[in-house]
């Protein structure tokens, strides 16, 4: 029983869970004669628009040799914050191309991709581009970290639907 | 043989025009600037005409054309092609960094007077003994440094292409050439042979000219140490030209060196 009781003890300490953010991200159903799935990016800025995190790239993963990164630079933005210093595929980051539909993500502090953001003001950011149609760009700006569980939510007009970012202390 | 040696002239006079008229410009436009693949391509035009960028005058001469990749290589441009009214080539691009391409043209340029006729000729300084007649009168001559570019980025700007030669008038970025967006200050030093070329005149005219009535031309001025700055509200394509004269010619026949400068930066929307 001595023995045990540090252990009990740490585990009194250390929070049940890490802090962390869930992000839903929607790509509309676009009734257009020729679809392809959008590229889309989301990631973190801090206030002087460098870099704070990489969180996600779905982008054309299956095209043979390089033509899948051919379009990366329609997203523009993500392209010259941070796509541009990236060497394609990023690991826990990019992915294939999603259809229509509500995405999930869920982030935690101190693990991949997120990492231990700074307490601080920042941005996410989600980019969207879709070959022969639009662009989109949509901020969700927020404190990190939360100290209570905040809600927050962006709408897209063309690109992208509803995107909500709720994050727990 | 006769249509070449005035078509010749006539890429000549455009060349010099900078410093008589704005009417026609010499360019050169990449289809693309900034790429994202290694087995990027794009594919170039170079022309000299009234509209930016619409091919309706004269084509470039590729005979001079440079392209410098980010490791500082020479590169020779794919399927070279001149037209009645253009020249194009394919660029791969497969290297990370930026690319110059550069149409750099060096010459001398004659009025001369044979039996009361007033005779014009273009050439080399060597080719200029045989060029001009023994009984010429009146000969001028002046020498013309001109360089007309654009630039290309695979991945991150940066990379040895774009360091300077020291001759004729150069653009040395602080803003990277292709990391230009709408609404951000972009910033360049101008040098002459080297050295900042202070007090000098930079215009800006944005392409699609086709589609507006006046020329929309924004000036600034270089500072004293040769930079200059422009912040364009509308993205697009971006004709970029100073130039200057002065009396360091190389050969001793030329009194005056007129030089010019010409870049094609695009501007993309934010």
């Amino acid at each position: 029983m001595r023995r045990l009781l540090p252990v009990a003890l740490c585990f009194l300490v250390t929070p049940v869970a890490a802090a962390d953010m869930n992000l839903t991200v929607e790509i509309p159903t676009l009734k257009v004669a020729e679809y392809h799935r959008p590229y889309v990016a989301v990631w973190i800025e801090r206030e002087d628009h460098s870099v704070a995190a990489n969180l996600a790239v779905w982008y054309d993963v299956k095209k043979a040799s390089g033509e899948g990164t051919k379009w990366l630079k329609d997203m523009r933005q993500w392209w010259r914050r941070t796509g541009r210093d990236q060497s394609m595929p990023i690991d826990g980051v990019s992915g294939a191309t999603r259809p229509a539909g509500q995405h999930q993500l869920r982030f935690t502090d101190g693990k991949a991709p997120l990492g231990t953001l700074a307490p601080g003001h920042y941005e996410l950011i989600v980019e969207a581009a879709r070959e022969v149609g639009g662009h989109e760009t949509q901020r969700i700006a927020f404190d990190w970290p939360a100290k209570a569980p905040v809600h927050l939510a962006a709408k897209g007009t063309d690109e992208l639907g509803q995107i909500t970012l709720d994050l727990n202390p | 043989m006769k249509h070449t040696f005035v078509r010749a002239a006539l890429a000549a006079a455009a060349m010099v025009l900078p410093f008589a008229a704005q009417a026609h410009k010499m360019w050169i436009v990449p289809s693309a600037t900034v790429v994202s693949s290694d087995d990027a391509l794009v594919t170039v035009d170079a022309a000299v005409s009234n509209d930016l960028y619409y091919p309706d005058h004269f084509p470039a001469q590729l005979d001079n054309l440079t392209i410098t990749a980010p490791d500082g290589s020479q590169v020779k441009p794919e399927n070279p092609w001149t037209g009645k009214v253009r020249s194009a080539f394919d660029l791969p691009v497969p290297q990370k960094g930026t690319y110059r391409i550069a149409l750099v043209n060096q010459g001398l340029f004659a009025n001369y007077e044979v039996d009361g006729q007033k005779k014009r000729w273009r050439g080399k300084p060597d080719e200029m003994k045989a060029g001009i007649p023994a009984n010429a009168k009146n000969v001028q001559v002046s020498e013309m440094a001109s360089r007309v570019e654009t630039f290309v980025t695979q991945g991150k700007p940066g990379g040895d292409a774009l360091k300077p030669t020291g001759k004729g008038l150069e653009l040395v970025p602080v803003t990277q050439p292709n990391d230009m967006v709408t609404g951000e200050k972009a910033t360049f030093q101008l040098l002459l042979d080297g050295k900042p070329a202070a007090d000098l005149k930079v215009t800006a005219i944005a392409g699609a000219t086709r589609y507006r009535n006046t020329q929309d031309e924004q000036d600034t001025q270089t500072d004293k140490e040769g930079r200059f700055s422009f912040t364009f509200a509308n993205a697009g394509m971006y004709w970029v030209n100073a130039s200057t004269e002065d009396t360091k010619t190389t050969v001793k026949e030329a009194k005056q060196r007129r030089v010019a400068y010409t870049a094609t930066l695009e501007v993309l929307p934010q």
